[in-house]
């Protein structure tokens, strides 16, 4: 047996990890996809985010919760680890509201989650006025904005950088252009590539993104996940303007504006559209004036990896014990918490969480 | 001319027009490339980084890396994307911000 572990997929997911797996000890072979692979790591829009997430599911509220609180401490053991400032700030985020009437809904919203949570939940409501005051760029269309302490952004390439090299660096094997075709178990998993490559390991995890779609099945999951169609923009680099993140816009630490998201259910075509880059910039400037007179530098579409319900899946497959499917939509804020305590739940330790309502049983019919 | 620059001006014939750059007034041939023309003339920084101050000038001149950005009626342009033009009047992006 090569390794401990084989991580199908060398995206944010699967590096992360197998980050937190070798740093126990744990001997890890990472297989990465090619450039035909529909990269979510490489296209995502960076934030460390906890608001509006797990409305109708407070442990997937609390689970953002731990991760984004763990960040720091990753960020930081990253950073001394291989020198790569990852830009992490967690100084809040907005969630940016054009009328009265949505602003109150989210509060209600917020509300009920707040007290599932058991009122640890720290976001307060800015006013046009009080929000101006915190970003002096923002509009006279944006009404107000729930100001959730909670929330941050990263940069998420540098991150995906940090993350392949210090795996490598603490022996990780990370294979790239490997595009795994098959995996069978007998004493331990046997996962070949399309190249002919074979690994061995004892477990196997699934993170490959999208590309559990067609895995998945074939190591007794249901992975009933789909693509969801995100573009975004970026402008060129300008002077500080935008302090915190919003689902709107960011301003990374390189001094770009990046603009996001639609979210568009095209199946795995991740091509740009003008009507779709047009709403973004116009809802853009209707937050940030002044974004109408700076110029884009790219954009691009990337593929959202969404279960029916949007929560993260992690499931020990039962057909094959050994095997985990891990998959998410956020693997940004959640990288942290997938570094540093899922490793205790593929060891199943006494540490490990309780992530029962993220199996697949609920897909159950 | 500066000899000491690796540029070299391929004038070509064209009228030599007046453009300003950071307020200086430089002759430049007209209707040729504006970043080779720049370049040429001696410019080697067209901007400092808004995030860093750092120096920038052109480096892929084909429009794809935005290093050559230029002021033009206060809005950022690739100059390797541009033609020189009598009057124009360029100015270091957010110069006056910083």
């Amino acid at each position: 047996m090569e390794a401990d572990y084989t991580i199908i997929g060398g995206g944010v997911v699967g590096l992360s990890v197998a980050w937190g797996l070798l740093n126990k000890g744990r001997r890890v072979i990472v297989l990465d996809g090619d450039d035909g692979s529909f990269r979510a790591s490489r296209g995502n829009f960076g934030l460390v985010w906890v608001q509006s997430k797990g409305m109708k599911q407070p442990r997937y509220a609390s689970w953002s919760q731990t991760s984004a609180a763990a960040w720091r401490g990753f960020a930081n053991h990253l950073a001394d680890a291989t020198g790569r400032d990852v830009g992490l700030e967690q100084n809040g985020g907005y969630d940016l509201h054009f009328s009265e009437e949505s602003l109150a809904a989210r509060v209600e919203e917020y509300e009920g989650l707040k007290a599932k949570l058991g009122g640890d939940y720290p976001y307060e409501v800015l006013g046009h006025n009080a929000l101006r005051k915190e970003e002096p760029a923002i509009g006279p269309k944006v009404i107000g904005a729930i100001l959730h302490h909670q929330d941050g952004h990263a940069n998420p390439l540098r991150l995906l950088k940090a993350l392949a090299d210090d795996v490598r660096r603490l022996g990780g094997q990370v294979l790239t252009g490997k595009m795994v075709t098959d995996v069978t178990k007998n004493d331990g998993f046997t996962v070949t590539c399309a190249d002919g490559t074979v690994v061995t390991s004892a477990k196997v995890i699934l993170s490959a993104g999208l590309g559990a779609m067609a895995l998945g099945p074939k190591l007794g999951f249901i992975a009933p996940i789909r693509a969801q169609r995100g573009q975004v923009l970026i402008t060129e680099k300008l002077p500080k303007m935008i302090n915190r993140p919003s689902l709107i816009a960011r301003q990374v630490d390189e001094g770009g504006i990046q603009i996001g998201a639609t979210n568009e259910e095209v199946g795995l075509d991740d091509r740009v559209t003008q009507p779709g880059l047009s709403g973004l910039a116009a809802k853009a400037i209707a937050a940030f004036p002044a974004l109408a007179r700076a110029q884009l530098v790219r954009s691009w579409g990337a593929l959202r990896v969404l279960s029916p319900d949007g929560l993260p899946i992690y499931q020990q497959s039962e057909t094959m014990p050994g095997a985990y499917l891990v998959t998410c939509h956020s693997g940004i804020t959640l990288a942290a918490a997938h570094a540093t305590i899922l490793p205790e739940w593929l060891e199943g330790t006494d540490k490990a969480p309780d992530l029962e309502v993220f199996s697949e049983q609920r897909f159950a019919v | 001319m500066n000899n000491a620059l690796p540029f070299k001006d391929l004038g070509e014939g064209r009228a030599y027009v007046a453009v300003t750059f950071a307020g200086q007034e430089l002759r430049l041939p007209e209707g040729a490339n504006l970043a080779a023309a720049l370049l040429a003339a001696g410019v080697t920084t067209f901007r400092h980084t808004s995030a860093s101050g750092a120096p920038r000038g052109p480096f892929c001149m084909m429009g794809a890396c935005f290093d050559c950005l230029v002021e033009v009626d206060g809005i950022s342009r690739q100059a390797c994307m541009m033609e020189v033009s009598a009057g124009l009047i360029l100015s270091m992006p957010q110069a006056g911000e910083r």
